[in-house]
């Protein structure tokens, strides 16, 4: 009896709202790294490089099912929580004062955290879907002037010093040229592959250019700017879910005491300004620059 | 202290027949109220009217007037107990109004705790709580030893002392957005929790007190604070902290 009420009873789901709640802040501080990479100059080849590690290495594999997991259990059991405590008072006040005694984001969570659930699905979609799923996802490229004036466009190969030009190369789904030009010789197969047509053998690999889908998204001439400020209030949503959410974990847990709680208060606060704040530079640095 | 005066003011308040009928608020004009009195009184006062108007008096709870039985409930202008901290409706004075005022009064809005009348509300969810293990089976056949024989840490004592000045008057499930009853809990598990003839039945004691507690149809705390603050009594959140820690201890 008492093991299943670690799932079903009311503080055995606080535990579990905590519990999952700070590994997705963890999962925050891994994703800001990665993301932050953004905003160094000439970052493309260096952030395909970790798109695809995070993508394929086994470890991170791991920690990435974790993190759906975490997201979902959070978002269920905090639906159910809130509908539990809804039910905990069926006729309501005629007057309430609620600002007298808590914070706005503690008495908002639910609501706070749906939003946040939306920009995750609406991110997924814009990023990690395209990633993982999407046959027409860009492959990256590089300008080279190899001599000069004979700038032209390359694929680049995983391997250093691989370089394929861009009109070489056949694309899945691309017709074959006009007759009259010379069939292509590399053709593109299970997303990244580069294949010898006629020997059909492998002789490389490319990058998913996830660089370029980021660029290209926020700085889109028509929806550019709306797509930031969606991220940009998304991240200030993001922020007084975890200015309340973080602190509150260490309380769902037990972990309360005079010395230490006042230090946990403090780094949670801080923790929910900074980590938004440098997520959301990202996109505006992208947007308005040139 | 400014010497007392007479305000004329307005009562918005609930009236609701029995537990099965649909209530409503009633507006009432009450003048010549003086600042001196209790909120009690002022409610006393009102009835006397009612009752020469030859109308029903409004039904309300109240006991010790001193703040120490934890009868007297009323959530006043949207914050239980009124608008001050620290304090029972009972200790709640006239003065903290002015003349003029509209003042709503309503009962204790939960599932657990339903309307019986006006403002009075069942709180025997409190006591099922209490019998699932808010006590100590002490022997009491004759030959106990004194508790003060056991040496308790200062600390200790003074903590469970703090948690057991709860009156269970209520007001943290009132206040409490999710109608949560986890700060009244928290308070009566470590009161026990934090004392060495408390300590052999933790492990149930915690086990069965949530359990009834979620039985009673109380919410979830959600950690926002409000019950700390509305607390006559000044339970503080540490305590349902540390009720999760033995709710934890006991689970595993």
């Amino acid at each position: 009896m008492a093991k299943s009420a670690l799932l079903k009873s009311s503080i055995g789901k606080k535990y579990w709202m905590a519990l999952t709640g700070l590994f997705l802040c963890l999962f925050l501080v891994g994703h800001l790294a990665g993301n932050l990479q953004l905003l160094m100059p000439n970052s493309q080849l260096q952030f395909n490089q970790y798109a695809l590690f995070m993508t394929t290495n086994p470890a991170v594999k791991i920690l990435s099912y974790l993190t759906y997991i975490s997201i979902l259990f959070h978002a269920v059991d905090g639906i159910l929580l809130a509908i539990q405590n809804k039910k905990a008072r069926p006729v309501g006040y005629a007057k309430s004062n609620p600002s007298a005694n808590s914070s706005f984001a503690s008495r908002n969570m639910a609501v706070l955290g749906t939003l946040v659930l939306v920009f995750i699905a609406t991110h997924m979609i814009n990023f990690w879907a395209k990633m993982h799923f999407d046959e027409k996802m860009p492959l990256m490229t590089q300008t080279i002037e190899p001599a000069p004036g004979m700038k032209s466009e390359y694929y680049v190969g995983r391997a250093v010093g691989q370089y394929y030009q861009v009109d070489q190369v056949k694309l899945p789904g691309e017709k074959e040229p006009e007759a009259g030009l010379p069939p292509k010789q590399l053709e593109v197969k299970n997303g990244t592959d580069l294949y010898n047509v006629q020997a059909n053998v492998k002789v490389g690999e490319l990058y998913k250019d996830l660089h370029k889908i980021t660029f290209d998204f926020f700085k889109d001439k028509k929806y550019g700017l709306y797509f930031t400020l969606f991220y940009v209030f998304s991240m200030l949503v993001l922020a007084f879910h975890l200015w309340h959410g973080f602190q509150s974990a260490f309380q769902s847990l037990g972990l309360n005491n005079p010395k230490w709680t006042p230090i946990i208060k403090f780094a949670g606060k801080a923790f929910a300004v900074i980590v938004p704040i440098l997520f959301a530079i990202i996109p505006l640095y992208i947007h308005f620059s040139k | 202290m400014s010497a007392a005066k007479n305000i004329n003011i307005t009562l918005k308040i609930w009236r609701q027949k029995n537990a099965k009928t649909k209530g409503g608020i009633e507006t009432y004009k009450l003048d010549n109220v003086s600042t001196a009195s209790s909120f009690l009184e002022m409610l006393d006062q009102l009835n006397e009217q009612l009752v020469n108007e030859r109308k029903e008096p409004v039904a309300f709870d109240h006991d010790c007037r001193e703040g120490i039985c934890g009868s007297c409930s009323l959530y006043i202008n949207g914050r239980a107990h009124g608008p001050d901290t620290g304090i029972t409706t009972c200790q709640l004075h006239m003065r903290m109004f002015n003349d003029g005022d509209t003042i709503f009064v309503e009962p204790w809005r939960s599932k657990a705790f339903p309307v019986i009348k006006d403002l009075v509300v069942d709180r025997s969810a409190f006591d099922r709580i209490q019998q699932a293990g808010g006590f100590v089976s002490v022997n009491t056949s004759g030959r106990t030893i004194d508790a003060n024989s056991i040496p308790v840490p200062k600390d200790d004592a003074d903590k469970a002392f703090m948690a057991a000045a709860c009156i269970g008057c209520g007001a943290c499930v009132a206040t409490c957005k999710n109608g949560s009853a986890m700060l009244f809990v928290g308070a009566k598990v470590s009161q026990y929790a934090l004392l060495p003839q408390g300590k052999v039945e933790a492990t149930e004691r915690v086990l069965n007190m949530v359990r009834q507690m979620d039985e009673e149809g109380f919410g979830n705390c959600t950690n926002t604070g409000a019950c700390e603050i509305e607390c006559p009594k000044g339970i503080s959140l540490e305590n349902i902290a540390r009720m999760n820690r033995e709710y934890l201890k006991a689970s595993l």
